[in-house]
């Protein structure tokens, strides 16, 4: 015990001595969590709109007056032929244009029937999609009202309509910040902890203060304790001041409490640590450290379902993301800032964390050898 | 002289690979002695002070330090050395008190006896007014001499230096060379890589290491004698000269 104290008091001596360490430690993260959350933002707005109108008639201003009012979309280009239209897309002036027929009007009334044409650059995929989406419902929509008008004797309706009402549980308003910040906040605890942790066992070794450290009576165990609990404790700090940020400039109040998130993060955080050791005792150099590092972080966090549902990838993807840690500890966020999961609700995940933390743990003390072969 | 042995090798050898590195070494070192391990670049010595310190697996031979065996026993053999490696091993972020207190802690002293041992320690190396300076602020001399104080902190039975005193001024190897003295007049056995000659006629006995195996050994006057040579250096040119590996 002793000896771990020893240790600890000599790693946060050096850690809290470098004023670089701190600043990157706190204010980075701050930052990241005021800049992020608003550009990560699934709602497309501002989708440029040109419209080429063949008709120019009072249906078809009323479907394009509908689209503008959506808010979704601004028109920005009015051209006279498809060509034209074509064009201003490839000037990047528009994203999306809308072919009004000639006889929209005369088809829609007469024979009941008229086409519509849309052309998406798709060089955005998500724009694209969801752009082309939204005007289909404005569509869809526009079809019902001039469906309505004519019918004068709604009982003749020959085709029923079903309309669907949904109710957003969890997040009434999917308010998409109250869903990525926590996210986020869970990205940047575990960049921040696997890299500082990755860099340290090897900066031993880089100014060679390791043999020193192999030379003595130190026990495997007790050095890889003394190199984790300090970052432990800073990436506790870490989350503290997300989840204050997240309190204070986004009103975000977990529905449930912050003991569960405080729980899990505790466990959590000794597998990413444990990680961040183990790849430590494997490098040579602090670069070959934190490429990799980066590396495995980088796809952790695009796998982790923080972006792209987990549900929505195909199984061998959904087999990875059950491996990495970081889609359990968004998974617990969410349910816990959202749902208001309690321990006994997120006990599968414990376990599950529980298991990465001895694993990675375990290996890196085996890994790390106070005697070269 | 005490005919107590607190290290013993025999046909000690490290091969990495197909490279012979040290190669059926075989000496024993007296309690108390100053014992030299000499030789070029490349001859060995590291590798062998590594495997006696149980750094570094032995590939075969026998070898005991301090009692214990150097394939088993590792960890009781870390309990009773003291190491100060080549490369400059304290940390520079941190003062020369808290070198102090976390090199004595790891190896177990209560807080009582960290604070006598730092207090003599650091009136010895005449630097009491900077215990709270930082160790990348010192000189190298400095510096050294701190290493070396640091690895007997824990008043070990024997403690291995390796080159300590490379790139120092001649004054300070001088006073370095003191407190290895001292040291040994303590009881501490000292068992030290040099290339320096002068440094080794301040050793009890020397070894010289060539391409691996241990070319002679005895104290300073009689390997003069066996080689007709009128210093070490002439010893050692005349014993360097046969090897064929180099750096």
């Amino acid at each position: 015990m002793r000896t771990l104290k020893i240790l600890l008091q000599k790693e946060l001596r050096q850690i809290l001595r470098d004023p670089a360490i701190i600043r990157i430690l706190f204010i980075i993260p701050t930052i990241q969590l005021l800049v992020l959350p608003f550009a990560a933002d699934y709602e497309i707005k501002n989708i440029d709109l040109g419209v080429v109108d063949h008709d120019h008639s009072a249906y078809s201003r009323k479907l394009v007056d509908k689209i503008v009012s959506s808010g979704y979309f601004r028109l920005k280009d009015y051209s006279a032929s498809y060509q034209q239209g074509l064009d201003a897309i490839k000037k990047e002036k528009t994203d999306i244009l809308l072919e009004i027929p000639p006889q929209f009007e005369r088809s829609l009334v007469k024979e009941k029937e008229a086409t519509l044409f849309i052309a998406a650059n798709a060089i955005n995929g998500v724009k694209a999609g969801l752009g082309s989406a939204y005007i289909q419902g404005i569509i869809h929509d526009y079809n019902q009202e001039v469906r309505m008008q004519w019918l004068q004797i709604p009982r003749f309706n020959s085709q029923p309509v079903i309309e669907v009402t949904s109710s957003d549980w969890y997040n009434p308003n999917m308010n998409y910040k109250v869903f990525m910040v926590p996210g986020i906040l869970v990205m940047l605890v575990t960049m921040i902890g696997s890299t500082f942790a990755a860099s340290n066992i090897v900066r031993e070794k880089e100014i060679g203060t390791i043999e020193q450290i192999n030379v003595s009576p130190i026990q495997k165990a007790q050095f890889i304790l003394g190199k984790l609990i300090p970052f432990w404790l800073i990436a506790l700090m870490v989350l503290t001041t997300g989840l204050i940020i997240a309190r204070l400039v986004y009103g975000i109040v977990p529905v449930g409490h912050y003991l569960t998130i405080y729980a899990f993060a505790s466990i959590y955080l000794l597998a990413v640590l444990g990680l961040g050791l183990l790849l430590s005792t494997y490098a040579q150099t602090q670069q070959q450290s934190m490429l990799v590092s980066f590396f495995i972080t980088m796809i952790f966090n695009l796998m982790s379902g923080l972006y792209t549902p987990i549900e929505s990838m195909p199984e061998w993807a959904k087999i990875i993301a059950r491996l990495n840690p970081v889609s359990y500890f968004i998974e617990v966020m969410r349910l816990v800032m959202l749902k208001g999961s309690s321990l006994a609700d997120i006990k599968y995940h414990i376990v599950a964390i529980l298991g990465f933390a001895v694993f990675f743990n375990t290996w890196a003390v085996l890994n790390y050898r106070k005697r070269s072969g | 002289m005490q005919t107590e042995k607190v290290i013993t090798a025999k046909n000690l050898s490290k091969k990495f690979g197909h490279f012979v590195a040290v190669d059926h070494i075989s000496f024993e070192v007296n309690k108390g002695e100053i014992f030299g391990f000499l030789g070029a670049n490349g001859a060995g010595k590291t590798t062998a002070m590594r495997m006696l310190c149980g750094l570094s697996m032995p590939s075969s031979g026998e070898a005991t330090v301090a009692g214990f065996d150097v394939y088993k026993q590792t960890e009781q053999i870390k309990k009773n050395i003291g190491y100060m490696s080549q490369r400059f091993s304290l940390y520079e972020d941190l003062t020369i008190g808290e070198n102090i207190r976390f090199y004595a802690g790891i190896y177990g002293l209560t807080d009582k006896q960290i604070r006598e041992k730092s207090d003599s320690l650091l009136k010895e190396l005449n630097m009491q007014e900077h215990k709270k300076t930082l160790v990348r602020e010192l000189p190298l001399g400095w510096k050294q001499k701190l290493a070396f104080s640091i690895a007997i902190v824990h008043d070990p039975a024997i403690v291995f230096l390796d080159e300590p005193t490379g790139g120092v001024d001649p004054i300070t190897r001088r006073e370095f060379w003191n407190l290895i003295y001292e040291a040994s007049s303590n009881g501490i056995t000292v068992f030290v890589t040099t290339h320096y000659m002068d440094e080794a006629e301040y050793c009890h006995r020397v070894s010289i290491m060539v391409d691996g195996r241990i070319d002679a050994l005895g104290a300073p006057a009689s390997l003069k004698k066996d080689h007709a040579a009128k210093t070490m250096d002439e010893v050692f040119l005349q014993l360097a000269r046969k090897a064929v590996r180099s750096e």
